[in-house]
Order: structure tokens, then C-alpha cells, then sequence
């Protein structure tokens, strides 16, 4: 009786071991599913490289081009802010703060993690939109610019923690070494450190960015919902995520429209796959 | 000599500005909402429904509809996710397939959180016509928080030391006998941290929820788990962005409630787990 119970629980184990697969593929299945059928209507580089986006126009123009130059505009923005700001944080957290400071930055940059997107929404209209409208002597503070400032505070927490325990896990006698050969600590920092741990940094570079890059809520309150190829970073523009949050709403299940939004759930599935396989690649070379 | 100390010290120096060009925003974001928001906080605000088209009135049925989804999202999560967790701790080899499976939850930890609003769609309220409901919206945030349950399980399982399983497996001890009575008990407050971290994200998310539960305006309580809801952070999106001339006392009360609830359980996971480490017997 025993025997069976056990073995009962132990395939029970193996199963849920499997979800997570199972939940992958579950996810890209239904997205193809759904996503797939815009391609009856427009070719797939049309669909990637049209320049106009008028879903509910007579006939639809599915192009999202200006969404992901969107995308690519406000990400850009936030990785120029947040990957110096972050990856010098994890080195003065890792390197140079006194013990008891260090544990409370830590606690401090996991609340920052944790604050939900929609709060930094309404803190970034409330805020930094009306800042960026004055400073910038603009008809809106609605901006990829304002975009880019709150998507960094959303990369930072996960580029300074990744790049701190990389950091961390470099052997100390590669800094005793230099130590001992008469480097100050800032050059052994610099010339020793950081290389060393270099794949580490480029791995948390690179999810902070795939954070940015899937952020819905906070983009769509602020930067202005503007589906046109964006001229300069102090316009409004329209990522890819934003337009599936606000778009999917209203459109009819089964219109060519609700298929266009499936397929930029597939484009936004593969870009993260692609960042997350090789960020972890990066993460396992130093083993 | 002088020379590489003196940029040794403005290099310092920099570091610990970009330190405090995070800290900062982040304590002024916490203090202006704790400042603005306080004022409207009081048992009506807490325990009413929103009137004159969410202009006045409470946010009552956003709390509960967030507490349904909350625990909702748990209770499917949680057993995987544990289950899950003991596989790679305690069964997986180190293989091929084992590396997928991590592979898998990486990338699963990383796809946009509209990606599963999408899924939901297609899946829960489509396919299985489950339909708008707090039933799709659980399931869908299930599967969302479900890398960070396994994740975190995974390591408080994985820093029970070995010896413990090899002396109770010695004792005559089968292999599920030594998990349940030796290994859990022994990792339980790394999970509970996990699933504190797991029911933050999942009462913080909007995107999963917008199409799959999410009610603009809703001024009864849900009856079933069939029903839709009203959810706290759609609520914060639906007053400051959709209906005009909320009064920003209002607004401000919402977002102090969300972040309240967000950072009271991230925040008690931070001190089990220091506590947890601190005691640590091994």
C-alpha cells in the first residue's frame, strides 16, 4: 500500500517537474494559434515592415513597424539611463558599502523591484510627465523620453542585483592578488573585477533589458499612444505592449485585428525567448 | 601614488551618486504617495463601493476582487510549484532534460506579463470558455508567478544539507519519507518566502488581468469564481487614466492601498528569510 502511495507521488512529481515545458509550449501554441491566421490577410514582412497601423480602418492596415520602433526607442532610452546607473550601484553594493549599508540597499532595490508597474505609471503622469512638458517646452510630457526614465527604474533592480552576485562570485583571490601586487582597491575594482565578471554583468544587462522591453503598464500611461514611426524621443509614441493592452479591449474576437494583436504577443515571445536563452548562456559560461 | 588615489576617490565618488540615484526616486515615490494618499484613507474609502462613476465613494470590491485573485493564483501555483521544486531538488539528474526544464522556467520568469494576458485570453476565457471570470484571472496569474514559487522553493530545498537526507534514508527511511518528514519541514521558511514574493507580484499585476477577469466598474461583490471582478491595480489604472476628474485624494488613496499590500508581503519576506538565515543551524 505504501509502495503504491509513493509511487503515486513520485510520478505526481515528475509531472509538475514537466510543467514548466508544458506551460512553454502551451503558451506558444495558443499565441500561434490565434496569431498565426493574420497571415491570410498580410505577408508576414508587410506585417513586420509596414509603416502604418490602422487596425480598424476599411481595409486594415497591419503594419507595426512604428510599435516596434516604438519599443526600440523607449527600451534604448532606458538601457542608455539605467545600465551605467545599475552596474555601477551593484559595484558600490557589492564592493564598497559597509555591511550593515549593504544590507539595507539590498532590501531598498528589492522593494524597487517590487513596486507594481501601474503605481510608477500614475507616480510618472503625476510627476515626471508635467517635469518633461515644462522642461522640454512641449504640447505633452506624454514622451518616449518619460517612458524611458520610468522603464530604468523598472531594468535597475534586476541589472544591480544580477551584476552584484556576479561580482560577488568572483574568488577573492583574484582581488587579494591584485592587492597584493600594489593595485588600490578602485583599479582592482576596474581591472580585475569587473572583467572578471563581465559575462555575469552582460547577463543582467540583457534581462534588465528584456524586463523593459515586455513592460506594459507603466508605457501605456505615459508615453502618449502615438502608432506613428516616432521622429525624436521627446514625441509621443506606441510600444508593442502597450498596443496589445489597449487595443485588445475592443477588438472582436476573431477579427483580423484580435489576430494582429496574437501575432505581436508572438513577436514580444520570441524576443524574450531569445534575451533569456542567451542571457543565461552568458550566466553559466563562468561555471 | 596620489594620483590613482585621488581618482580612486572620484571614482568612488560617482559610484555612490548612481547608488543614490536609485535610492532616492525611490524613497520620494514611496513618501509622496504615503503623503498624498494618507488623507484619504478612512473606513469608508476601505470598506465601500465607489459611487458618482468611481468619483467618490470606496474601493472595497477592488480589495476583495484582488484578495480573490490572490489566493487563487496560490492555490493553483503553490502545489506545482513545490512539486515542481522537489523534482529538480530531489529527482532530476543532471541531464539534458533537467536543463530544459530549467531553460523552461527562465523563460518562463521572463515573458511579458501582457504575453500572459494574451494566453489567458486565448486559453481560459476563449478556448475553455471559462469565460471573463476570477477563474481565467487566477489561472492566469498561476502560471505567471509560478517560476518565481519554484525558484525560490528550489533553493530553500537545495540548502538542506545532504547529510540530514543521508542519515534518515540510513535509518530505514524511503525516499518520500525522507522528503516530507525531514527535507520540507526544513526548507518551509524559504517556501513560505517564496510564496509571499509569488501572492506580491500576482496582487501587483495588471496586464495578466486586463482581458481574462478585470471588471472597468463593478458595484457588487462577485458571487462565484465565475464571475468578473474589480482588481486594486486596474482600479489605480481605470481612475487616473480612463474616467476624468477623479479627485487626485482619491487616486492617491488607491495607489498608498496597492503599494501598502505589495510592499507589507514583499517586506515580510525579506525578514523571514534574514531570520531564517540568521538561525540557520548549518
Amino acid at each position: 500500500m505504501r509502495k503504491i502511495k509513493e509511487f503515486v507521488i513520485e510520478k505526481l512529481i515528475l509531472v509538475c517537474g514537466l510543467a514548466s515545458i508544458f506551460f512553454v509550449i502551451l503558451i506558444f501554441l495558443f499565441l500561434t494559434k490565434e496569431g498565426l491566421s493574420v497571415f491570410k490577410s498580410v505577408s508576414p514582412f508587410n506585417f513586420l515592415f509596414g509603416k502604418s497601423w490602422y487596425p480598424i480602418s476599411e481595409p486594415p492596415q497591419l503594419g507595426i513597424l512604428p510599435l516596434i520602433l516604438g519599443s526600440l526607442l523607449v527600451t534604448l532610452g532606458a538601457a542608455i539611463i539605467s545600465i551605467p546607473i545599475g552596474v555601477a550601484c551593484a559595484v558600490y553594493i557589492a564592493e564598497i558599502a559597509p555591511l550593515k549599508i549593504k544590507e539595507i540597499l539590498k532590501a531598498g532595490i528589492e522593494l524597487l523591484a517590487a513596486i507594481p508597474s501601474v503605481v510608477l505609471g500614475f507616480i510618472g503622469m503625476v510627476t515626471l510627465v508635467p517635469w518633461v512638458k515644462t522642461t522640454f517646452h512641449l504640447p505633452t510630457g506624454l514622451t518616449a523620453l518619460s517612458g524611458s526614465i520610468i522603464l530604468a527604474f523598472m531594468a535597475m533592480p534586476t541589472i544591480v542585483s544580477i551584476a552584484e552576485d556576479a561580482l560577488y562570485s568572483v574568488p577573492k583571490s583574484y582581488k587579494e592578488g591584485a592587492f597584493a601586487l600594489g593595485a588600490t582597491h578602485w583599479q582592482t575594482i576596474y581591472r580585475v573585477l569587473l572583467p572578471a565578471a563581465s559575462s555575469g554583468i552582460v547577463a543582467a544587462v540583457m534581462l534588465g533589458i528584456g524586463r523593459v522591453i515586455g513592460e506594459t503598464m507603466a508605457v501605456m500611461m505615459i508615453t502618449g499612444n502615438a502608432a506613428v514611426i516616432p521622429q525624436s524621443i521627446l514625441v509621443p509614441v506606441r510600444t508593442l505592449t502597450a498596443t496589445i493592452a489597449a487595443e485588445m479591449g475592443e477588438a472582436v474576437v476573431g477579427s483580423e485585428h484580435y489576430f494582429a494583436l496574437f501575432a505581436i504577443g508572438i513577436v514580444l515571445f520570441i524576443i524574450s525567448f531569445i534575451i533569456n536563452v542567451t542571457a543565461d548562456l552568458f550566466l553559466h559560461k563562468r561555471h | 601614488m596620489r594620483n590613482t588615489q585621488r581618482s580612486q576617490k572620484i571614482a568612488f565618488f560617482f559610484l555612490f551618486l548612481a547608488t543614490l540615484l536609485i535610492v532616492v526616486p525611490v524613497g520620494l515615490i514611496v513618501v509622496i504617495i504615503i503623503q498624498k494618499g494618507l488623507p484619504a484613507i478612512n473606513w469608508q474609502f476601505l470598506a465601500d463601493i465607489p459611487r458618482q462613476g468611481m468619483r467618490a465613494g470606496g474601493i472595497f470590491p477592488a480589495i476583495i476582487g484582488t484578495i480573490y485573485l490572490v489566493l487563487g493564483a496560490i492555490i493553483f501555483a503553490l502545489p506545482i510549484g513545490l512539486l515542481a521544486a522537489i523534482y529538480l531538488s530531489e529527482y532530476a539528474k543532471d541531464n539534458i532534460l533537467n536543463r530544459i526544464i530549467k531553460l523552461a522556467i527562465v523563460n518562463l520568469s521572463g515573458v511579458p506579463s501582457v504575453v500572459y494576458g494574451l494566453f489567458g485570453l486565448a486559453l481560459f476565457v476563449v478556448f475553455l470558455k471559462f469565460g471573463a471570470s476570477i477563474l481565467s484571472g487566477s489561472l492566469t496569474l498561476g502560471i505567471m508567478i509560478l517560476p518565481i514559487i519554484i525558484t525560490t522553493s528550489r533553493e530553500a530545498l537545495e540548502s538542506v544539507p545532504h547529510s540530514f537526507r543521508e542519515v534518515s534514508l540510513s535509518l530505514g527511511a524511503s525516499k518520500w519519507q525522507t522528503i516530507r518528514h525531514i527535507v520540507l519541514p526544513n526548507a518551509v521558511p524559504g517556501i513560505l518566502t517564496g510564496t509571499i514574493l509569488g501572492l506580491g507580484r500576482a496582487a501587483g499585476e495588471t496586464a495578466p488581468i486586463l482581458f481574462t477577469v478585470a471588471a472597468f466598474y463593478l458595484p457588487q461583490l462577485p458571487k462565484s469564481i465565475f464571475d468578473q471582478a474589480m482588481a486594486l491595480p486596474y482600479h489605480l489604472y481605470v481612475i487616473s487614466t480612463q474616467v476624468p476628474n477623479v479627485d487626485e485624494k482619491i487616486r492617491y488613496g488607491t495607489a498608498l492601498v496597492l503599494l501598502s499590500l505589495v510592499l507589507f508581503m514583499n517586506l515580510v519576506a525579506i525578514i523571514i528569510r534574514y531570520n531564517f538565515r540568521k538561525k540557520k543551524k548549518w
